[in-house]
């Protein structure tokens, strides 16, 4: 028994595999999609995506927001970005985060549409750095 | 009648000419290819973002206070056109379908007392558009003219359109592009934006299936999901325009080959006569003179 996962961009299908379990970064918090799950959507946040087969982690993507569609027999992530972890860069990520926090402080703090979405841009940044180092072989720690 | 030297010279130009056109068919055909696929690849996420929107849509029918992107402000006075063409000429009438397509509907809508705003994307359309409605222009993008078409670059203009609509800058949108049916056929097509009509949900196997649950809830999920929708759609008709330009381009192209051809078999024609005819005219010269002798 498995769910049919894709993983898709706005430019291509990423990944599209099935899986066991598919651990992703809702926006309120972490969500496993498995098979016979109750259909549901959910936005995402910055953050990793973890496949499983069996109990492995087989792939591990990274997507910074998006949406994802949950239903018994599979489960579709639309990412507004997506990357494979191991082709993450800290540094790019790194200097996207201080643009960010330069541009929230120079933001006009009454208006909090745009001060969330900054925000929410802010933490995809910092989560992307998060998981592109967690991605560095063991060794070279 | 020219003479032989300007023949040659006409022959040897038509000749390069036809070089450089079959050369830009042969690029545009590689082109086309890639577009397409391009094109094609983008196409899972647009569906999937359909069949989301169609649930999500679903779910909140009927209630009130919905966002102004799928509602319109209520008003249908002030009008946002957005043409959409390439950046380059020599593609047939690719280009100046969109501008006709445009202009007819500029004067339409002002013929029925609406105001009309503009704003263009691709150089084609800027420029023609420049020339007749500059006063109604309020900006204008190109399309990058690199090979890729990045995302973000729909992602940009799609946040113009809806901040201007946050502003309250115009009521209903349109956009204005070629649509592809193949690469011989590109029909201009007029396509709303702002409202936006929900797509129904076709997919006949998912409305037995137990209504879904959302994560925030409907409105807040729909709130998120319409600009990136307005987005999606936008980058659609770029990698679509993308694909048309090629396409008419290598069309355009390859007439202007095969025109090129018959005028040098006509050019060559004439030379040869005139070759002739000169031969003909310098032996009866001869032949004249000595029979005088």
């Amino acid at each position: 028994m498995s769910i049919k996962v894709k993983i898709v961009s706005p430019e291509k299908v990423l990944f599209a595999h099935d899986a066991d379990m598919v651990v992703m970064p809702g926006s309120e918090g972490d969500i496993a999609a498995m098979p016979e799950h109750a259909p549901l959507m959910l936005t995402l946040r910055g953050g990793v995506v973890d496949v499983y087969e069996g109990d492995v982690v087989m792939h591990r993507f990274f997507v910074a927001g998006g949406f994802a569609d949950i239903a018994p027999t599979h489960c579709t992530i639309l990412a507004d970005r997506a990357l494979k972890v191991e082709d993450l860069s800290v540094d790019d990520a790194e200097a996207r985060l201080a643009a960010l926090e330069k541009s929230y402080e120079e933001a006009d703090k009454m208006n909090v549409p745009a001060l969330d979405i900054l925000m929410d841009k802010i933490q995809s940044a910092r989560a992307e750095i998060e998981a592109g180092q967690s991605a560095v072989p063991a060794m070279s720690i | 009648m020219a003479s032989l030297k300007e023949l040659r010279a006409r022959i040897g130009s038509v000749k390069s000419t036809r070089k450089i056109t079959s050369a830009m068919k042969m690029v545009a055909a590689a082109k086309l290819r890639r577009a397409e696929a391009r094109a094609a690849a983008a196409r899972p996420y647009a569906d999937a973002m359909r069949r989301m929107l169609a649930e999500v849509g679903r779910s909140v029918a009927g209630e009130g206070g919905q966002p102004a992107l799928l509602t319109g402000t209520g008003q249908d006075k002030v009008h946002l056109l957005v043409p959409m063409s390439s950046d380059r000429g020599l593609a047939g009438a690719f280009n100046s379908n969109i501008n006709r397509t445009t202009r007819n509907l500029v004067l339409r809508l002002q013929a029925e007392g609406k105001t009309v705003k503009i704003l263009p994307v691709g150089r084609k359309t800027y420029d023609f558009l420049s020339r007749d409605f500059a006063d109604l222009i309020i900006g204008h993008r190109h399309l990058s003219g690199s090979k890729e078409i990045p995302f973000s670059s729909a992602t940009e203009l799609g946040e113009q359109i809806t901040s201007l609509l946050e502003k309250g800058e115009f009521d209903v949108c349109t956009l204005v592009y070629n649509q592809f049916r193949n690469v011989m056929t590109q029909t201009p097509t007029e396509m709303q934006l702002v409202p936006l009509a929900l797509p129904e949900n076709d997919n006949a196997e998912n409305s037995d299936v137990a209504s879904y649950e959302f994560e925030p809830d409907e409105g807040t999920m729909l709130s998120s999901l319409l600009p990136r929708n307005l987005q999606v759609q936008l980058y659609a008709t770029m990698l679509e325009t993308a694909a048309g330009e090629n396409g008419a381009r290598m069309t355009a192209m390859d007439n202007a080959t095969r025109n090129a051809g018959k005028a040098i078999d006509r050019l060559t024609l004439t030379y040869n006569r005139t070759r002739q005819t000169n031969i003909t005219n310098e032996l009866i010269e001869i032949i004249s003179g000595a029979q005088a002798v």
